[in-house]
């Protein structure tokens, strides 16, 4: 029978430093057995417990997007004792990956539509796995204009800061790339993220919005989504809460009736309107 | 299903026996406390029910789930190997029908429609239950308001009747039958030897005063009974100790650990309590339920409206009063209940 | 005993009605026999419901740190000396409490009770000194000073040692009773038969904190047992981790501890805890001839470091 406590074993085939402070850090990593690869099947939107033996386990929404065969991609902050040993570690390492965890983005719901889609800080991680699927050329056309709004405090604190400076050349896609205050290293966009998105003001007819940051950008970016249209069904969220099992057993991450970790991550502004504001 | 009867005089000699092919467990004196433990010399006869749950048969306290090896010489390093291992064959005798059900709600939640927690499932097939139906009820047992019963059949592979002098033992489920077949110094239970077990099931029902009503939760919305007044009064003397999810038979929810001492260590999973602000603290130190009031609501809404929602109405309490006489400011689970039932 | 929960009610009454507090706590008749429900009345209605008996096994004082309203407590001898100790420790202001002190004649133990009457009691009173619990087919009249806990029987400060209202006259201070009877058997032990004897008495912890949350003294935001960078002990229920943690809860509650029983009594599992609290407290009484929560100006001395400690480890 399967364990679905038991993760994956996993090399640590490179480590990218993204954030001038040094806090976040991404992990590109590979399976030992091809079996387990095979059967690790993802959908952009999903999460994974990452496994480290001796500290415990985190929940992190899987970066890489399924159509980037070979290896997992993780962004992971650094914030209490997994996180940390996590950062510790090099290149080489072994460690443990459990999933794909959760529901996704609804990539069959958004087909035919405009999509617009929001992050704030380091929670951009699954919507590049988003942004880069519906990017792939199998699947571009069956979606409507691209619009990405991204903000970060400064200028370093960008992840994939290469990958981003390519989309905003690409015509497939319309990118604004923003920062909170005025630094003598951007020429760019500055200003919150609420702002950025109001004055580039994408039509929300026929289309959906992904809105993944903090929860101070999340409440200033709502009112912003609603002037412009969007009905509660089109607007779609991605929780975080504290996790353990990740399989909707031990009770620790729900709101409400919904268990975080397998009803979501991914809800609907309706749907949350329903429940309690416990995340 | 049959329905056989075995000589109060007998019971020693027929759980003896079963003793061949199963490890068995029933009531057994601790002190002053009762605990479910492997039987030696007689078990006890007369008794209300146990202190703590019997929940850890399937679900102990503290379990090692995997093992591992640290440091970078071995291959094995930092792979994950797991504890699980073939369950000894238990039987449980004297299990009442609140416990009984209390697992069977379990089931439901152990197995979701996409994973099975295999730490639970194993355990449970391995494990035969003899339930023993009660004559008395306690006064402070709701059972029959929460889809339970004195003499409630669901999770029992047998159940039995104390009649007096003899016990009457009826099969459930196969593994419940196969034990009665392969059992000697049993008859066959008469017409008035069943007339008696209705009587006493019917009489014990009536006996139940404490009546709890639930309907109203199942038709409010969520959001209505989470923002209802009364929660500040419920929260006002609650320690948020956790005892009541510690003897409560189906509260569930759990934490995993690693462990290491030098390079070697262990996963494993402990009882937590969603009374503990530390169940669902952020590592950014953000807390969704950051008060006393948010703590004790989530426990109520959880048994009295989550779960039923999410399990096809099954309440996840089986008003087996526990909670009631361990709290030690006597939070009375029958008043919330009625509160959030207004 | 029933003067009492009439004085009680009176002077709540008065308080909220002139406005002196926004709260008072006391206790309420429990919904199980042998229980009562620490209360808190805000109006003169809900004053009706306050009682005292022999049940108020729980520390009111236990729900005054970080508290901004006015509250008056109807607080027996050990709860006001914990109350004595908040103000010490600045859990909360002396303006804040009303002292309504209660002369105390001890609470009972319900398991003393459960071994005279082993038959499910279905319903308990008390009255002139007797306790009669009734249940199918039964009533029987116990002597309640047959029943009372271990620390009360034992008390030695059953008056409130500082107070705002009294409730009736003093009682008299217990006399013929050896203080240290509870310890005898465990101060007749070698070293190495006493690490057996701690470790047998906690064998069956659960580690459900009660004892923790009950004890007044134990308002810590972020407890030992909760912290995790670094993690100080495991959560599992190995031995050696159940042992530190109730080996290290006694040592911060030393020189603090009033005994008030508030921690056994929550147990559930009925896990003599006080033994660990009751050694270190002859321990302080007899270093440094103090005595928990007696006076607001004396303060405990492994909590506050004076220059001119006596000590020479500290110079």
């Amino acid at each position: 029978m399967n364990n679905p406590y038991l993760p994956y074993p996993v090399r640590i085939d490179k480590i990218v430093v993204e954030t001038e402070d040094k806090n976040l850090r991404s992990f590109r990593l590979v399976f030992l057995n091809k079996a387990d690869e095979e059967a690790f099947n993802y959908i952009p939107g999903q999460f994974a417990e990452l496994s480290l033996a001796g500290y415990g386990e985190i929940p992190i929404g899987i970066a890489s997007s399924p159509t980037e065969e070979g290896h997992l991609l993780f962004t992971v902050n650094k914030v209490g004792s997994v996180s940390t040993a996590l950062h510790n570690m090099n290149e080489g390492d072994i460690m443990g990956v459990r999933g794909p965890l959760g529901n996704s983005y609804p990539l069959e719901k958004m087909e035919g539509k405009d999509v617009v889609i929001v992050a704030g800080g380091f929670a951009v991680t699954t919507l590049r796995s988003t942004i880069t699927w519906i990017l792939d050329p199998a699947h571009r056309e069956k979606y409507g204009r691209i619009t990405f709004a991204y903000g970060v405090r400064s200028p370093g604190m960008f992840l994939y800061s290469d990958e981003m400076k390519a989309w905003e050349k690409r015509d497939d896609i319309d990118t604004f790339l923003t920062i909170d205050r005025e630094h003598h290293d951007w020429n760019g966009l500055v200003g919150m993220v609420p702002a950025v998105l109001e004055e580039a003001a994408p039509s929300s007819e026929n289309a959906v919005a992904l809105v993944c940051g903090p929860p101070i950008m999340i409440r200033f970016t709502q009112p912003v989504l609603e002037k412009l249209g969007f009905g509660d069904e089109d607007i779609i969220l991605s929780l975080e809460n504290r996790m353990k099992c990740g399989i909707g057993i031990c009770g620790r991450c729900n709101v409400g009736p919904e268990y975080v970790c397998k009803d979501g991550p991914v809800f609907t502004k309706a749907e949350l309107n329903k429940l309690p504001r416990e995340y | 299903m049959a329905e056989k009867i075995l000589k109060k005089s007998g019971l020693d000699g027929f759980l003896k026996s079963l003793g061949e092919s199963y490890k068995v467990f029933g009531p057994m004196a601790e002190g002053r406390e009762i605990k479910f433990g492997p039987i030696e010399g007689g078990i006890l006869l007369d008794f209300q029910n146990s202190r703590m749950s019997p929940k850890d048969f399937f679900f102990p306290q503290s379990e090692r789930m995997f093992e591992f090896v640290t440091g970078s010489s071995s291959e094995e390093a930092n792979i994950l190997k797991s504890c699980l291992t073939e369950p000894e064959p238990r039987l449980v005798y004297g299990i009442r029908p609140c416990d009984a059900k209390a697992f069977a709600v379990l089931d439901k939640i152990f197995t979701n429609d996409q994973y099975t927690d295999v730490y639970w499932t194993t355990k449970r097939e391995a494990v035969v239950l003899v339930g023993l139906g009660c004559n008395s009820p306690c006064p402070t047992c709701f059972c029959t308001s929460v889809g339970c019963g004195p003499f409630h059949e669901e999770g029992l592979d047998v159940l039995v009747y104390d009649l007096g002098e003899n016990l009457l033992l009826k099969s459930l489920t196969e593994k419940g039958g196969q034990i009665l077949e392969k059992a000697e110094g049993l008859e066959e239970a008469d017409e008035e030897a069943l007339e008696t077990a209705a009587g006493l099931k019917d009489r014990a029902e009536s006996a139940i005063t404490s009546v709890v009503e639930t309907d109203k939760i199942e038709e409010r919305e969520v959001m209505e009974l989470f923002e209802a007044p009364h929660w500040e009064m419920v929260q006002e003397r609650c320690l948020n100790c956790g005892v009541c999810t510690f003897v409560c038979p189906t509260c569930h929810c759990f934490d995993i650990q690693d462990e290491v001492a030098g390079q070697v260590g262990d996963r494993i999973r402990n009882w937590d309590t969603c009374m503990s602000w530390l169940f669902t603290v952020h590592g950014s130190g953000h807390n969704p339920r950051p008060d006393k009031t948010s703590r004790v609501r989530q426990r109520f809404m959880h048994k009295f409206k989550y779960i039923p929602m999410k399990r096809d109405g099954d309440i996840g309490c089986v008003g087996c009063g526990r909670c009631i006489v361990s709290c030690p400011v006597n939070i009375d689970v029958r008043d919330v209940v009625r509160d959030m039932n207004l | 005993m029933e003067s009492r929960t009439g004085k009680i009610r009176e002077i709540a009454r008065r308080l909220l009605t002139e406005e002196k507090v926004d709260v008072v706590l006391g206790y309420k008749a429990g919904t199980v026999p042998l229980r009562n429900i620490p209360f808190f009345a805000r109006t003169p209605e809900e004053v009706e419901s306050l009682i005292w008996d022999s049940n108020g096994r729980i520390n009111l004082a236990n729900f005054l740190p970080r508290r901004e309203d006015r509250i008056a407590v109807a607080a027996k001898g050990c709860d006001v000396r914990n109350i004595v100790n908040h103000i010490i420790e600045n859990q909360i202001k002396r303006e804040q409490v009303y002292i309504i002190g209660v002369p105390c004649e001890g609470m009972i133990d319900p398991e003393l009770v459960y071994e005279r009457e082993g038959r499910l009691i279905e319903e308990a009173a008390e009255a002139d000194g007797k306790l009669t619990v009734r249940g199918n087919g039964f009533e029987t009249v116990l002597d309640r000073n047959e029943l009372l806990r271990q620390n009360c029987r034992i008390c030695q400060h059953r008056n409130p040692p500082v107070y705002d209202e009294l409730v009736g006259e003093p009682v008299p201070e217990e006399g013929d009773v050896s203080p240290l009877e509870d310890l005898e058997e465990l101060l007749a032990k070698a070293d190495s038969e006493r690490y057996e004897y701690f470790h047998d008495l906690v064998k069956t912890c659960i580690r459900c904190y009660a004892c923790r949350d009950a004890c007044p003294l134990c308002y810590c935001h972020v407890c030992f047992v909760d912290e995790h960078m670094p993690q100080w002990l495991g959560k599992s229920i190995d031995p050696r981790d159940v042992i530190t943690y109730h080996f290290l809860r006694a040592f911060h509650c030393a020189g603090r501890c009033t005994d008030c029983g508030a921690c056994e009594s929550a147990c559930p599992l009925n896990i003599k805890v006080r033994q660990f609290t009751r050694l270190l407290e002859k321990d302080i009484r007899e270093l440094y001839g103090y005595e928990a929560g007696l006076s607001l100006d004396k303060l405990p001395p492994l909590t506050v470091y004076l220059p001119d400690d006596r000590e020479e480890f500290i110079k």
